[in-house]
Parts: structure tokens; C-alpha cells; sequence
């Protein structure tokens, strides 16, 4: 099977209701180390995910896949993931069907998944009602199932409580021990530290810093991302400072 | 005021008496509307996700189109049909005009845009939910239409509904296109409006009461299935 590895981003921006929201971004993503793309709330970290799974498409630039039918090798987890009207079985059987997983090999998988994410005793319950944490699980389940070559995480555990988030990262980590190239977004800085391999600190729609994890949170190079990872509250009062200054009037 | 209560009376004891004459009308008047509405189901259901779904030029003057279809006059469908039905009309030869199937026919006209229309609400409400979930699964809108149908089963059960009230209310199409004839074609709207104008009030108003109970037993129906979907499935 070749890779559909590495994704390129060749000047990507993107724009909405006549904002700039991503903004000339060039990066390259290789197989291999855990990414978290860290910023605020509304840097874009929720657009640059959907646009490098294809939900989205770029207003410029380009972005590469390689290999044939890349689309089916990748899957996504959404901060609020949206579960079908049908068992917790039914659901992870659903993403195979569209798959064209054959029928008598689907059961197995579904069984598979549903042991390793702790659901399989929830297997015949409807999915919708399931608590949160349960149904970001499920989530991973269904994904999982499709053995996705790359897998982005949209703030997979922002409504998440403490137990409910451990167990999330945990099956990232075992998703990404089986050879899953992993792409989040948080903007809580522990999880990044417990997740990251490699940071990209992005702000206003800009990659301001990529760098290896552990050089990232010692000492960042970008100024912003030096007061991020203090945790000042008010980081971004910086950035409004400096744009002041620039701009003599 | 004695007449009144003395056809009361009179229409309760058809009623409980299970007047043969009564429960063949009402049975007629079932399987036509039942009939109607479970064809113009498997039509505008797939049509209203459809329209929810794809994007193409016209697709506004489409929708429009639904809308305005919902509020089709019912005599002159009846009218249309009769014209299309009749000996010398283009489906003439099919011998259907006066028969319970012409009655289907000219309702399955009349519900089919309401079911269209409502369905594509209820679907098109669910993609905004349901899009970027389905895509990144690997659907395409033409994969969502089944999935989207079936996970909105309990919200669409209002349209088939709607549908169904129109039509076991209607009573232009039916006559015109049934012909009201006795034992053959008589259905409870079409009996109504004749045995109040022959002054037979009592069998009017059993009908009349019976077609009311009917549309509250359904709806009661309907709303008792959706509190209980929303309860089991979330």
C-alpha cells in the first residue's frame, strides 16, 4: 500500500465573509511524530484541520496528498462528534459499510474496536444517548476501525472531563503506537506537552513557530508563543501592542 | 336543537352497531388515503432529501415550485385527473376513472409536494448537523440521502402525517375523479357531503365523528412514537 504521506501546503489561505482566516501557510507533514497545533481560540486551528482533510476547500494555494484516493486513508474526530440514530454497533459498522467492507468481516471489526475503546458491554445501546466521554470513544472506534493512515483530532477532549480525556488520550496513543499519524488541535498546554512530539503554534491564521515538543515548551523562539507557553492570559495583548507600535500615527 | 342531539344519538348507535354500510365506507375511505399516502412516501421522501441534499441550477424555482404545490386546490387536481382518466383522455384506455384507484392516484398528486417539502426541511436541517461527519466518513450527498432518511425517521413521521391528514380530509379530487358511487367509490368525505345535503344527518355525523377520531388517534399516535424515539435514541 503506498502512503499518502507527506501532505504538503503550498500558500494555503483561506477566506470567509471577506476575512482572511488562514493566511499564506506552507508547511509539510511526514510520517512519523505526534503534531499538536497549539493556539487560541479563532487562531484556526479547526480550519486548517478541515482543509487539509479536504471538508474545506482553499480560497489559494495548494494542498498535495499523495497516493491514489487519499480521502479514504485519513478520518477525523470532531470536537463534538455527530453519532448516527442507531446502536453503538450500528455505528462503527457504518463507517466500514462505506468503506465496502465486506458484511462477514465487518462484525469481527466492529467486536475488535468496541473491546479495545471499552464500549463492547454499550455495543446494542442507542449511541445518541451515551454520556460525552463515551461518545468521543465511540468516535475513535469508528475511525479506528477504518485503519486511517493519517488521523486529525479537533479538540478531541474540550468538553471532556479529567477521566474522560485520559481515556481519549490513551487510545490516540495506542492509535498512534499501530502506526496512525496523528494531527490535534488543543489550546490546553498540558495536553500538549503529555501529546506533542513536534508543536505548531499558529495565531491569527499565521504559522508563527514549528518546532520539536520538547524545544517548543522550553524555549520557544516566536515571541507570542513565548507568553502562550507561560500561560499569560493575556498573550495576545502582545500582538495588538506590537501592531501598535508598527503603526506611528 | 332535538335534531341535533336526536342525529347524535342516531350516529353513535351506527357506530357502535358497526353499521355494515358505515364500516365499508370507512374502510374504503382507509384504504384509499393509507394507499395515497404510502405511495407519495416512497416518492417524495427520496425527492425532498434530494432537493435538501444536491445543488443544480433551477433548485430554487424548484422549491417554489414544491411550496406552492403543497397548496394545490383539490378540485382541480380532481379536475386534471378526470381529464387525463377519461375515455377520451390520454390514459383513457386504462379504464381507471370512478374506481378507488383513480382516488389514489389524484391523492398521491395532492400529498406527494407536501411530503416532498417537509421532508426536505427535516433532511436539509440534519446535514447542516450531520455534514462534515458523513463526508469525513466518506459519504457524498448521494450516500447521505438513504442515512439522512433513516436517522430522521421519527422527525419525518410529522410530514407523512401531514400527508395523511390532507388526505382523509379532502373531498374535491375524490368526488370528481371517484364519483361518490355507492358501494364502490363512497368514502367518508364524499358521504358526508352528500347525506347532509339529502338531510340523512345521522350516518354525516357518525362519519363525521369517526374521521375526527381518527385524526386525533393518529396524531396522539405519532407524537407518543416521537416522545419515545427521543427517549430510546437520543
Amino acid at each position: 500500500m503506498t502512503s499518502i504521506l507527506p501532505l504538503e501546503l503550498d500558500d494555503v489561505s483561506f477566506e470567509a465573509g471577506g476575512k482572511r482566516l488562514i493566511k499564506d501557510f506552507t508547511c509539510r507533514l511526514d510520517a512519523g511524530p505526534r503534531t499538536v497545533i497549539l493556539g487560541a481560540n479563532g487562531a484556526g486551528k479547526s480550519l486548517l484541520l478541515r482543509l487539509c482533510h479536504g471538508l474545506i476547500r482553499p480560497t489559494a494555494g495548494h494542498i498535495r496528498w499523495q497516493g491514489v484516493d487519499p480521502g479514504a486513508k485519513q478520518g477525523m474526530v470532531f470536537q463534538r462528534p455527530v453519532m448516527l440514530r442507531r446502536s453503538v454497533a450500528a455505528n462503527v459498522d457504518y463507517g466500514l459499510r462505506l468503506r465496502g467492507v465486506p458484511r462477514r468481516e465487518r462484525a469481527a471489526i466492529v467486536d475488535d474496536m468496541l473491546g479495545r475503546t471499552g464500549l463492547r458491554r454499550l455495543a446494542d445501546r442507542p449511541a445518541r444517548v451515551l454520556s460525552f466521554g463515551e461518545q468521543q470513544k465511540l468516535a475513535l472506534a469508528r475511525v479506528w476501525a477504518l485503519k486511517p493512515e493519517v488521523l486529525f483530532l479537533d479538540e478531541p477532549t474540550a468538553s471532556l472531563d479529567p477521566a474522560a480525556t485520559h481515556a481519549v488520550e490513551e487510545l490516540i496513543d495506542a492509535m498512534h503506537r499501530e502506526g496512525t499519524r496523528i494531527v490535534m488541535t488543543t489550546h490546553d498546554l498540558g495536553q500538549a506537552k503529555r501529546i506533542a512530539n513536534e508543536v505548531m503554534f499558529i495565531h491569527r491564521g499565521r504559522l508563527l513557530e514549528r518546532a520539536p515538543a520538547v524545544r517548543f515548551f522550553e524555549c520557544p523562539e516566536n515571541d507570542l508563543a513565548q507568553a502562550f507557553v507561560r500561560g499569560e492570559l493575556l498573550w495576545w495583548r502582545l500582538g495588538k501592542d506590537r501592531q501598535k507600535i508598527s503603526k506611528p500615527n | 336543537m332535538t335534531d341535533l342531539s336526536d342525529a347524535f344519538r342516531a350516529a353513535f348507535a351506527l357506530i357502535a352497531g358497526l353499521d355494515p354500510a358505515l364500516a365499508e365506507i370507512v374502510l374504503l375511505s382507509l384504504q384509499v388515503s393509507l394507499g395515497a399516502v404510502a405511495v407519495a412516501t416512497l416518492i417524495g421522501m427520496p425527492v425532498g432529501a434530494a432537493m435538501a441534499l444536491f445543488r443544480f441550477p433551477g433548485r430554487a424555482a424548484l422549491l417554489v415550485l414544491l411550496n406552492a404545490l403543497m397548496g394545490l386546490p383539490p378540485v382541480v387536481v380532481g379536475l386534471i385527473v378526470y381529464l387525463a382518466l377519461s375515455r377520451a383522455g390520454p390514459l383513457g384506455v386504462f379504464g381507471l376513472l370512478f374506481t378507488p384507484t383513480a382516488m389514489i392516484i389524484a391523492q398521491v398528486i395532492l400529498v406527494t409536494p407536501i411530503i416532498a417539502a417537509l421532508t426536505r426541511q427535516v433532511i436539509e436541517d440534519l446535514w447542516v448537523e450531520y455534514e462534515e461527519q458523513l463526508r469525513s466518513l466518506g459519504a457524498g450527498p448521494a450516500r447521505a440521502v438513504p442515512s439522512l432518511l433513516w436517522d430522521g425517521r421519527f422527525a419525518l413521521l410529522t410530514s407523512v402525517l401531514a400527508g395523511f391528514g390532507r388526505a382523509s380530509a379532502e373531498v374535491g379530487a375524490v368526488m370528481i375523479v371517484g364519483g361518490n358511487i355507492d358501494h364502490v367509490t363512497r368514502v367518508m368525505t364524499t358521504a358526508i357531503a352528500l347525506e347532509t345535503s339529502k338531510g340523512d344527518l345521522a350516518l354525516a355525523l357518525g362519519l363525521g365523528v369517526i374521521l375526527m377520531t381518527l385524526a386525533l388517534g393518529v396524531n396522539a399516535a405519532a407524537y407518543l412514537t416521537k416522545e419515545w424515539a427521543q427517549r430510546r435514541y437520543g
